[in-house]
């Protein structure tokens, strides 16, 4: 089997004191190794709540979640969360901030650290790496934050509207980079977002989501040509999905 | 390396030099004010305008710390409240970081103690000044209890408190890597939290003063805070006014070593 993630009739239901929220109704899916998945529908119908579940940071109320064969029962580092601010410590350098999950999960060996050079490296923050985060771009501390979630090879990224927090310049530049680098590692990712475009020009997979509580509304596989997001967002079919999905969205 | 080489146009060279001038000013202002006051006081003492027997003056205060120090062994008092000011600083500083840390790692803690805290906190600790010397006699070791007492809980709100601003974000940015607790204290509340700790030192300097001093009016034989009462009793103003400049510039001397060691620490990082 190519799943890794499977969602069986997932529900959850919040309590407060005073009130009891149903955020999820009923939701299956599944997510294949290598799959770009974006999950899309109006705001606060429970889009992060669906990747706290994945990251094992709450549990379902009822349902299932499968991840890589076995069902999550809580966070175990394999899993990378990437969040709308970069959410890098002020007080490392890039270098210390991206060996970060090395030092949690103690697997902080010299050839990890390696790998997280490598891929510093190779992403350009070769000459960053004693910088602290304050003096960095906001596109390339949101590149670093990439890396800490890669550094110690997940199985599934999570991102959580990383680029909402950029401006849109930097946005359609990072937006590109991320992709390019989770489709060169290889890694499966899922990115909750409410723009179309965003979804529409990174994702292999579309799920959109209905207002809360959040249930299935659709699944898209937009087939566009393109090697990147930017290209993506020039081809031909791109209104078209756009359309598509704004009318299911209202 | 590069800031050399540039040129300035002599707007840079205009703009530099209002900032200077703006500093000179500033410190020649201070300066001028200590010089007027201390001026105006003499020459009114002088002058037999104000009586110097009960307000003192300049001279006399000189003239005194040259005495203090002669005769009354100035540096044996001063010895002995510095002494029980960095006692009474460091234990409070030490048990309320380490109570704080308690508070934050238990919720229940925190919510079973927080009346007892509200209540201490409100609590005019010189109150306690009875209890305390019947507990621990009239030696430095009430006064280091009192000063212990005024400093801590103070300590433990603002340690507390910085605790608890900790980024709610980083915080499931650990979780989700499977950080355990000790992790999330250790490798993001803690350091974090750094500021605070230092502000929390700067604010214990001063508690630790308030704490000692008070604690010599109290009960006490020997220190700065006994020369103030005991000159007061015996209407020595002269007296009071010296201990009183001398315990300024120790309590100056402190906080600028405290806030020296802020800027020893931040550059080390950097």
């Amino acid at each position: 089997m190519n799943t890794l993630l499977e969602f069986k009739n997932v529900s959850l239901t919040y309590q407060t004191y005073t009130d009891e929220i149903t955020a999820i109704d009923d939701l299956s899916f599944s997510i294949d190794r290598g799959e770009f998945v974006s999950f899309i529908g109006p705001s606060g119908c429970g889009k992060t709540t669906i990747l706290s579940l994945v990251a094992g940071l709450i549990k379902p109320t009822s349902g299932k979640i499968i991840l890589g064969g076995r069902e999550i029962q809580k966070p175990d580092g394999n899993l990378g969360y990437m969040l709308q601010k970069d959410q890098l410590f002020p007080w490392r350098t890039i270098e210390k901030n991206v060996i970060l999950p090395l030092e949690i999960l103690r697997k902080n060996t010299s050839k990890n650290r390696e790998y997280a050079n490598d891929l510093l490296d190779k992403y350009g923050l070769k000459n960053f790496k004693k910088y602290y985060p304050d003096q960095l771009s906001g596109g390339m501390r949101q590149r670093v934050a990439l890396i800490r979630t890669m550094v110690y090879r997940p199985d599934l990224l999570l991102l959580d509207e990383p680029f909402s927090a950029l401006d849109y310049q930097t946005r359609l530049q990072v937006c590109d980079d991320v992709y390019k680098i989770i489709k060169a590692e290889n890694k499966t990712a899922i990115l909750v977002t409410h723009d179309i475009t965003e979804a529409i020009s990174m994702s292999d997979k579309i799920i959109v989501l209905t207002s809360r509580p959040a249930s299935l509304m659709a699944i898209h596989k937009p087939h566009i040509i393109g090697d990147t997001p930017i290209k993506k967002r020039e081809s031909e079919e791109f209104s078209g999905w756009f359309e598509k999905i704004w009318k299911e969205l209202n | 390396m590069k800031a050399q080489e540039k040129k300035f146009s002599k707007y840079h060279y205009l703009y530099t030099r209002k900032i200077k001038r703006d500093k000179a000013i500033t410190v020649i202002l201070q300066v001028f004010i200590l010089v007027l006051f201390l001026g105006l006081w003499e020459l009114l003492a002088y002058l037999n305008v104000i009586d110097s027997f009960v307000t003192s003056c300049p001279s006399k205060i000189v003239k005194t710390i040259g005495v203090l120090i002669t005769e009354n062994n100035l540096f044996y008092h001063m010895g002995i409240t510095l002494y029980e000011t960095i006692m009474g600083f460091l234990i409070a500083v030490f048990l309320g970081y380490v109570i704080a840390l308690i508070l934050w790692w238990s919720e229940r803690a925190r919510k079973v103690l927080e009346p007892y805290i509200v209540v201490l906190n409100s609590l005019p600790k010189i109150a306690l000044g009875p209890i305390i010397i019947v507990w621990f006699g009239s030696g430095s070791k009430a006064i280091i209890f009192m000063a212990i007492l005024i400093g801590i809980i103070v300590a433990i709100i603002t340690m507390l408190n910085g605790f608890l601003a900790t980024d709610k974000e980083k915080i499931l940015l650990l979780k989700s890597m499977g950080a355990n607790k000790f992790q999330i204290l250790s490798k993001l509340v803690v350091p974090g939290s750094f500021p605070t700790f230092i502000s929390m030192l700067k604010i214990s300097v001063g508690m630790a003063w308030i704490g000692s001093i008070m604690g010599e009016y109290l009960v006490s034989r020997a220190g700065l805070g006994y020369l103030i009462v005991y000159g007061g009793q015996v209407f020595k103003l002269d007296l009071v006014m010296a201990a009183t400049v001398v315990l300024c510039m120790l309590a100056t001397v402190m906080y600028l070593i405290v806030a020296m060691l802020e800027k020893c620490i931040i550059k080390y990082k950097n």
